[in-house]
């Protein structure tokens, strides 16, 4: 790799760096987008609804130029309207992060919302009818099965995520496509490089699948199938 | 706002520019894909095991190294590609775009197609070889339009994903949507506004798309249906990817 092979596992770093960051991000904001989904006020339905729906409906690109440059211009111009003049710039990693978490929030929401749905529900009654409350009984009884119902469609959401995680690139921030751009700008040899590149995400992936299949198995431990 | 209407005619042009690409990489990945997971489903190891990595390959790395590695990367070969009379062809960035995403889509739509023809119940394989069809009538009357009416929603998913990922063409200087949306934005600094109506204009695409493949989906399985006054399709947000 002719020296840019430390830049390369540098930027692998940033890159799952950013890929966990968001995911967890994705999980709070999905978690809090499925309970408003949820929820019994129609404003709250109304706006999880739009999120969703708006997200879902956006190339994910569009998203994240719009946030980037989209977001510090559109503070600029209000605080010029007002007088002020600043100048706001977004941290590329933060600013990556926020978008990617914000995006795929939306997918999670959807997955965390099936999930609460696939609980059934004679067991929260029953465990409301063995006096533990209302917290108690989702913490005990609903959680730890909502994982269970949920996995599947998070461990497609993180697949999803961590490639997307190469758009960031756009945005300036240093992570393993922009390290490969780098090299093969420097090199000319753009062909080895992206295809380093491609192949440092196929251990990512692979490493996600193995993963992902032990956390089934556990989280489906005691479970006893049929046939 | 009044730069947004200026500016109309040129997004439309761009918007023109992403229909394009997308209908062409959805045609020719379908046609890709079916004999792709034909081969996926073959015993014989050495026909499986490089359509696994082929389609491992295009599903496991994102769409932006792929198109990287095919515009760029060709730029490695040019002696070569002259050669063999390639290079007008890789030189420009709408071949390698719609290039790019028809690979990436067959290998997609491929994983879906063959889960349909998965799940394809056995017993009517089972009296189609009994009334006496093998082969490819048996796959063109039975297996195929079973495997499409079942892959029909995913496969759903996969052409609005694919329209999404058509944005990443205008990283290769391509003028679409987002390219045109980009280059205005930039001459007069109204990105907040530039993106957001490219954004508008996707999701009025997206829906689009959605509405179509749900009539089609309502159409394929008429009789699926109860019969019960209709009411016609319904599109819903839920239904995307």
């Amino acid at each position: 790799m002719q020296g840019y092979g430390p830049l390369l596992i540098e930027g692998f770093k940033v890159t799952v760096m950013v890929g966990v960051l968001s995911m967890a991000l994705a999980m709070v904001i999905g978690m809090f987008g499925a309970w408003a989904k949820l929820s019994a006020s129609p404003a709250m339905r109304w706006a999880a609804g739009v999120y969703t729906t708006v997200v879902r409906g956006v190339p994910e690109l569009v998203t994240m130029l719009l946030v980037y440059y989209g977001v510090p211009t559109l503070i600029q111009d209000i605080a010029g309207a007002f007088g002020y003049d600043i100048r706001v710039d977004f941290n590329s990693f933060l600013a990556g992060v926020a978008t990617i978490g914000f995006i795929y929030g939306a997918f999670s929401t959807e997955v965390f919302r099936g999930a609460y749905l696939a609980v059934p529900r004679g067991q929260i009654e029953a465990a409301r009818a063995c006096g533990m409350s209302r917290t108690l009984a989702v913490r005990r009884i609903l959680l730890p099965q909502m994982w269970r119902f949920a996995l599947p469609g998070l461990g497609n959401v993180w697949m999803v995520l961590m490639k997307a995680t190469a758009l960031v690139s756009v945005i300036e921030l240093e992570e393993l496509m922009r390290a490969a751009e780098t090299g093969a700008q420097a090199t000319r040899l753009p062909f080895n490089f992206y295809l380093a590149a491609a192949c440092l995400y196929l251990v990512l992936t692979a490493a996600s699948m193995a993963l992902l299949h032990r956390l089934e198995v556990w989280a489906n431990r005691g479970i006893q199938h049929g046939t | 706002m009044e730069l947004i209407i200026e500016s109309l005619p040129r997004l439309l042009s761009g918007t023109w520019l992403t229909i394009q690409i997308t209908v062409l990489s959805v045609l020719f990945g379908l046609c890709l894909a079916v004999p792709l997971a034909l081969l996926r489903l073959s015993r014989n190891w050495l026909v499986q095991a490089p359509t696994y990595a082929f389609i491992f390959f295009f599903r496991g790395t994102p769409l932006l190294v792929q198109l990287f590695l095919i515009y760029y990367g060709s730029g490695q070969f040019v002696p070569e590609l002259q050669r063999v009379g390639l290079w007008t062809l890789f030189r420009e960035a709408y071949f390698c775009g719609v290039l790019t995403l028809t690979l990436n889509t067959a290998a997609y739509t491929a994983e879906i197609i063959r889960g349909g023809i998965m799940g394809v119940p056995k017993g009517e394989i089972e009296a189609a070889r009994a009334c006496g069809m093998r082969g490819a009538l048996l796959y063109r009357r039975i297996v195929l339009p079973k495997a499409f009416r079942l892959a029909w929603p995913a496969y759903t998913n996969e052409v609005i994903f694919l329209l999404q990922a058509t944005s990443l063409v205008s990283i290769i200087t391509l003028m679409d949507l987002t390219g045109v949306a980009g280059t205005i934005a930039e001459r007069s600094f109204a990105f907040f506004e530039m993106y957001l109506t490219a954004a508008a204009i996707y999701l009025v695409l997206v829906y689009g798309v959605l509405f179509v493949f749900k009539r089609i989906e309502y159409r394929i399985s008429g009789h699926l249906r109860e019969v019960k006054p209709s009411r016609g399709p319904s599109v819903e947000a839920a239904d995307i990817r």
